[in-house]
């Protein structure tokens, strides 16, 4: 039990209690507060392992960008804003179980199979901009220009979709 | 650290992303729950990379391009909810059933 067992813990439960709260939650620009607390925590859960541009990112994108698009998204397909019932639909007992059977089974599995694992955080190489940039423009360059290539796509698809007339 | 807490934490996210799937009517929660998801994948290869030591990083670059991947799914998908609201009025996973084969009750509360 060491320091980073400590504060890996704790970041792991307020990502968790919140990551319940952004499912839980009655009103669509409360869940997407909660969103944000959530991938806060885990981009700390990625300071902790050392991955320090991942973290970046994951502020930078997600928060900065992903949970931003989502309130855009629910402020104009008008979701309910008020406290309303029927954000859920009427399966939840059955949603609840196979997600508690989905952790269960992925939990005690994962747990099992890698319960001495240790990983040395004081030895291994930060992740920092310097090492990241030179994994992906060294060994990654193929994937990384054909993520830019589905980028686009995805620009260019969103646009034609929410275009009224073509 | 022990890496069980990772993978740990990891399946537990994955869990509440599927409630939120299935649990969810309006379609943005929806994809808030689908973030959930990729997320806890994405805590699962930093984890390896950080376990394994990789001297490619090949578990970072992994979760950038995830990273970049879930973007471009938010931007689409929301595209697509947006489309649909404009066609039906709704953004209601439920009162989409023009694909099932027969409706057993009518789904009158479209109110998501």
């Amino acid at each position: 039990m060491t320091g980073a067992d400590v504060v890996f813990g704790l970041l792991g439960l307020v990502t968790l209690a919140a990551a319940v709260l952004v499912v839980t939650a009655r009103n669509v620009i409360h869940a997407a507060l909660w969103l944000v607390v959530s991938l806060g925590g885990l981009a700390g859960c990625y300071l902790v392992l050392t991955a320090e541009f991942v973290a970046w990112v994951q502020v930078l994108i997600y928060i900065g960008a992903v949970v931003v698009l989502m309130l855009f998204g629910a402020m104009l397909t008008r979701a309910p804003i008020g406290h309303v019932q029927d954000l859920d639909s009427r399966n939840r007992p059955v949603a609840a179980m196979a997600a508690a059977a989905t952790a269960g089974l992925l939990g005690t599995l994962v747990v099992a199979a890698f319960k001495g694992a240790y990983v040395d955080v004081h030895h291994s190489a930060v992740g920092d901009g310097r090492e990241l940039g030179g994994a992906i423009f060294r060994w990654f360059v193929l994937p990384f220009e054909v993520a830019s290539v589905l980028l686009l796509a995805a620009l260019v698809g969103a646009i034609v979709l929410t275009r009224r007339e073509i | 650290m022990h890496l069980s807490l990772a993978v740990g934490l990891s399946a537990l996210l994955f869990g509440v992303g599927v409630y939120g799937v299935l649990a969810r009517r309006n379609a943005v929660a929806l994809l808030m729950a689908v973030e959930l998801m990729l997320n806890a994948a994405n805590l699962d290869l930093v984890a390896f990379d950080a376990w394994w030591r990789d001297r490619l990083h090949g578990g970072q670059v992994f979760a950038l391009f995830l990273i970049v991947i879930a973007a471009a799914e938010v931007g689409v998908g929301l595209a697509i909810v947006l489309a649909v609201f404009r066609l039906r009025d709704t953004s209601s996973v439920d009162a989409l059933t023009d694909l099932a084969e027969s409706d057993p009750q009518p789904v009158a509360d479209v109110a998501g």
